[in-house]
């Protein structure tokens, strides 16, 4: 056990040098949290915005189902795609167990609800404004959908970046999926919490300021992206 | 697309009646405007008449046939407070004319927002404008669609003075170009000036429909004879 102030000085040197260790595992945090995102606004966005829009029945029913999806612990989300990608699972064949992919797929199921259930909010509000005007105008039901997404586009980068941070920030579903294993699918979170149990406070302090970094940056750019978009009036 | 014919016009919501068993007639030509008191139902039945929500009862006919998608498209609309896109002046424009399928027309988007004034503002996002500029605007942009009925809902309600003649010379010019003009206003003097026939409206129901010299001559109902006195109807 290192006493916490040497912890303290090896982890500002590991972050500090850029250590190639420490780079590797932020490295793939990163890919694995933005591909994650991508993939869920892919999917998110235009159900969201389409929720937002369309008046059908069983539509509350629907967003009921997303607004509490919404809430899965990452844990649960990470046993299920376990047992879907596990050899016994239906998935099994594609060999994605203890994968980067497998954690990108986790991390999907876990944000794509909350990107969907945030965009449908906003989408909402902004298509009630605009409804009248569009069905005046003649606009089809795609072209809405277009121009409400890119009209909340301010609005919708912050929901992107929330998905982000609860990704980067989830240690249950990659842990299980992914299975931690170094160089391979060692993420911060995962490395985080094997180091602090090994006693090697110095990396996962490092990791810990990072993450942290990050965490900071995020919620900086939403305050941001939403202070220019009220002083540019597109929001 | 005109003659446009109401026949026993209702609309109800909850219960409230907000039209009731309207019929009237709008011809082809001349600026028609429609005034009551706040409250009257002024644009709930611009509404029925655009097709945006349906009426509970009767009917409305333009040239025999009912409102629908098509007709809309050859309708335009400006709302009591404009709705504007969160983008700018050009893009506002520019949408608006990428609805009718016709291309990039950036002269035709310069000629317009010149003609109310605003070629200056162009860039500017359009929810930075003042009330004035914002419904100039909206003129603009409802210019662009060329459209062959223009409903216009108190768009100069509280207004600069300079906004408020700008629209108004867009309404006579409208007027000698054949557009109908369906306008509402609850200013007597703005009426007076611009009107060519009246359809007074009182909680809901046609009071009145003549010609504007006859309505602000000798209104026939004791509620349109104290509206135009500046009295307060209830
Ligand atoms: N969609 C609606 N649902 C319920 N009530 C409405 C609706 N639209 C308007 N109203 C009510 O109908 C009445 C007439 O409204 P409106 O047509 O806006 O009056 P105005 O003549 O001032 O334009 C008002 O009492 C208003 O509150
Ligand atoms: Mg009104």
């Amino acid at each position: 056990m290192q006493d916490f102030a040497e912890s303290f000085a090896i982890a500002f040197t590991l972050v500090v040098q850029l250590d190639p260790d420490l780079m590797e595992i932020v490295g793939l945090s990163l890919k694995v949290s933005l591909s994650a995102v991508a993939v869920s606004a892919l999917i998110g966005l235009p159900l969201g915005a389409a929720l937002g829009m369309a008046r059908f029945p069983g539509r509350s029913v629907f967003i009921v189902l997303v607004n509490a999806l919404m809430g899965m612990p990452p844990v649960v989300v990470g046993l299920l795609v376990y047992l879907m990608l596990s050899n016994a699972g239906p998935f099994g064949w594609m060999r994605l167990l203890y994968s980067p992919g497998a954690m990108i797929i986790a991390q999907t199921i876990l944000i794509t609800p909350i990107i969907a259930a945030l965009t449908r909010d906003i989408v909402e509000r902004l298509h009630e404004e605009y409804a009248d005007y569009f069905r005046s105008l003649g606009v089809s039901s795609a072209g809405c959908l277009g121009a409400l997404l890119w009209d909340a586009r301010y609005s919708l980068l912050t929901v992107g970046l929330a998905g982000f941070g609860r990704a980067i920030a989830e240690v249950g579903a990659v842990m299980i999926v992914g299975g931690n294993i170094d160089h391979l699918t060692r993420v911060m979170t995962t490395a985080i919490a094997l180091e602090t149990s090994k006693g090697d406070l110095a990396l996962a302090l490092a990791l810990g300021v990072i993450l942290l970094a990050l965490a900071l940056t995020v919620n900086a750019s939403v305050m941001l992206l939403r202070g220019t978009a009220v002083r540019t009036a597109y929001a | 697309m005109l003659p446009l014919v109401t026949k026993n016009l209702g609309f109800k919501v909850n219960g409230a009646i907000l039209i009731n068993d309207l019929s009237m007639t709008l011809d082809a030509d001349g600026v028609s405007v429609v005034m009551g008191p706040n409250g009257a139902g002024k644009s709930v039945l611009l509404r029925l008449l655009h097709g945006l929500m349906e009426p509970t009862s009767g009917t409305i006919r333009w040239a025999g046939q009912a409102p629908d998608e098509w007709l809309r498209r050859r309708q335009a609309m400006m709302f009591q407070r404009p709705i504007l896109l969160r983008r700018s002046v050009r893009a506002n424009m520019d949408f608006a004319l990428r609805q009718r399928a016709r291309g990039n027309q950036r002269e035709k988007i310069d000629a317009l927002l010149g003609h109310v004034g605003l070629k200056d503002l162009a860039e500017r996002p359009a929810r930075r404008l003042s009330g004035g500029e914002q419904q100039r605007l909206a003129l603009a942009r409802a210019l662009a669609l060329e459209p062959e009925v223009l409903f216009m809902d108190e768009p100069a309600a509280s207004l600069d003075p300079a906004s408020t003649v700008t629209i108004e010379t867009v309404v006579r010019e409208l007027k000698e170009s054949g557009t109908k003009v369906v306008f509402v206003t609850h200013d007597v003097a703005q009426a007076r000036r611009i009107a060519d026939d009246i359809v007074f409206l009182h909680r809901g129901r046609l009071l009145e429909q003549s010609d504007a010299v006859t309505f602000f001559e000798q209104p026939s109902s004791s509620e349109a004879r104290q509206y135009l006195d500046g009295k307060i109807i209830i």
